[in-house]
């Protein structure tokens, strides 16, 4: 039960991203080329998902717990470091390059388009070497203390 | 260089929903609608009950375009105007930068910024910006 309306929430998120455009490589990149094929339709995206979540999450967040879990599971720290800033200027970087972002190309799986399989597959193998950079230095740190 | 239209009201429909599951999620699970945290969680499973509702988002995210295609006639258009080269140094860098930076679009730039987290805010106002640079040095000065 809880599995099934949790797929709902995905194909809600799965839509929402297909018509929205963020699934089309070719309209993020003309988002971003403010001096040339500008297309500014991406503004609306983060519009429309930010009225709804911002005011959404005022009502969801002032209950004691959500519906089926026992607590919130929200991110608390409020600190800036280097890993944050690298991390999503380097983020921006590979957005930039290929056009896709991780929200955009899950959904564009279902494409079936075959350059959305060599993405995920780029990502996928990028995140086991950052884990495995970040369990390093874990490790490094560790023997050093 | 490769025209696309201008969408806006698809692109505030479409943001919408993705603002709808993002609450939806929140009010039932309890957690944040991030692409990068929902895939992370998938590829090392901490325990079934949490690696089977991650899937079962996945599954739905892949289910969108079917539905789309079944309510328009048409499959969501996904053009690819950069090599297969750029789509595996783009993809990997990606990898790497959501990872250390804990987020991406969804995550930081709807669930964060919806809650004024400073970490969000200044992340995507970073991505935003590397992004931007990237698209104007690869288009503009390499001219590619």
């Amino acid at each position: 039960m809880r599995l099934i309306l949790t797929y709902f929430i995905g194909l809600i998120f799965g839509v929402g991203i297909s018509i929205s455009g963020m699934a089309n490589p070719a309209k993020v990149i003309n988002f971003f080329d403010v001096a040339g094929s500008w297309d500014p339709s991406l503004a609306f995206v983060m519009g429309g998902a930010l009225i709804v979540t911002f005011i959404g999450y005022r009502f969801v967040l002032k209950r004691p717990a959500p519906i089926l879990s026992a607590s919130f599971q929200l991110p608390n720290r409020r600190d800036l470091d280097l890993p944050l800033i690298s991390g999503s200027a380097l983020f921006g970087i590979g957005w930039g390059i290929a056009g896709f972002c991780p929200g955009g190309a899950l959904p564009a799986l279902g494409t079936g388009q075959p350059e959305v399989f060599i993405f995920v597959a780029a990502l996928i193998a990028g995140i086991f070497s950052a884990k495995l950079m970040q369990a390093t230095r874990a490790r490094r740190a560790g023997a050093q203390a | 260089m490769f025209e696309t239209a201008f969408t806006p009201f698809q692109s505030l429909g479409g943001g919408a929903l993705i603002g709808l599951a993002a609450v939806l999620l929140m009010a039932t699970l309890g957690r944040v609608m991030g692409a990068t945290g929902i895939l992370a969680g998938l590829l090392q499973p901490a325990s079934l009950p949490d690696w089977s509702w991650r899937a079962a988002v996945l599954a739905g995210m892949i289910s969108g375009p079917a539905i789309v295609l079944v309510l328009t006639g048409q499959m969501p258009a996904v053009q690819v105007p950069v090599s297969t080269t750029m789509l595996v140094i783009g993809g990997f860098i990606v990898g790497i930068g959501v990872t250390f930076g804990a987020g991406c679009t969804s995550g930081h730039g709807v669930c964060g910024m919806a809650r004024l987290s400073p970490r969000s805010i200044v992340a995507t106002l970073n991505f935003m910006i590397t992004t931007g640079l990237t698209v104007y040095v690869i288009r503009h000065i390499l001219g590619a």
